[in-house]
């Protein structure tokens, strides 16, 4: 099959939208859930924007640059969630707010 | 507009329509739900702009691997009987409505675009072995960082997991 030539510039926008989308998803939820899958759909924009701009030259270049996303998210996730499962013995609770004062 | 362009468009919109309800939901499972069709049309856009292995990639690990983690975690945090209330109590068969709709419009552009029906457009697709020769050639470097970030977070996954961290600061 041959790729479908889509303009960049709307690739490049839906990823900002994207991108924006889960920008505010973080500054607005207070569910460290709901704030780990906000990080998530940026990073998810991110690649996408890599994705959509190595498409455009017909590299490889943004794909190499996607699994590097992709690696990192999963690092991410993984440290992010086992903080959360801290939090979650410590405070009893996965809202952000309730660990505002870190005490050592 | 061509179909293949229009195809586009409709991956998009799902997309977005997708990642806006899973941000605005107070039920984390239901959020989940959202987001894992939100990176399903992300990878019938990389399929579409000629990215069959980012596609493949981000079904896999994202939508996979990714995304069962966030659900051992949401699992975990109500165990038992009242858990399983909860679960029954979210799940209600007309919840899956939305979702199932979504889905059934990615499946169909899905079979749409692999029955091969749409070769009027020339565009570049990269296939995996290119990708995997650059990789594996000037991009060497960022593939053993990757690999030292990922034993980071092993290593920050298992010290963060361990229950006596609590323990050892009631004692103290």
């Amino acid at each position: 099959m041959d790729a479908v030539v889509v303009p960049m510039e709307h690739g490049l926008a839906l990823a900002a939208v994207l991108f924006s989308i889960g920008l505010i998803g973080v500054m607005v939820r207070r569910n460290i859930i709901l704030i780990l899958m906000s990080v998530e759909v940026m990073l998810n924009a991110c690649g996408l924007a890599f994705i959509v701009a190595g498409a455009k030259w017909g590299a490889a270049d943004g794909q190499i640059m996607f699994m590097l996303i992709l690696s990192i998210a999963a690092a991410e996730v993984v440290v992010g969630l086992g903080l959360l499962l801290q939090v979650h013995r410590r405070v009893g609770s996965i809202d952000i707010d309730e660990t505002s004062r870190l005490r050592g | 507009m061509s179909v293949e362009l229009f195809l586009f468009y409709l991956a998009a919109t799902v997309s977005l329509v997708s990642t806006i309800l899973a941000l605005t939901r107070y039920n984390a499972t239901h959020a989940l739900i959202y987001l894992i069709i939100s990176l399903l049309a992300s990878a019938i856009i990389f399929y579409l702009v000629g990215a069959p292995f980012a596609a493949v990639l981000e079904v896999v690990i994202y939508a996979g691997a990714i995304m069962v983690l966030f659900v051992f975690v949401v699992m975990i945090l109500n165990l038992g009987a009242r858990g399983d209330d909860l679960e029954h109590q979210w799940l209600k068969p007309g919840m899956w409505l939305f979702p199932g709709l979504l889905c059934l419009i990615l499946f169909l552009e899905m079979i749409y675009v692999l029955s091969g029906s749409s070769q009027n457009l020339a565009g570049t697709v990269v296939t995996p072995k290119e990708v995997g020769i650059k990789l594996y050639g000037p991009y060497v470097l960022a593939v053993e960082i990757a690999s030292m970030l990922l034993l980071a977070g092993l290593i920050g996954a298992y010290h963060l997991g361990r229950r006596y961290l609590v323990d050892s600061r009631k004692e103290s």
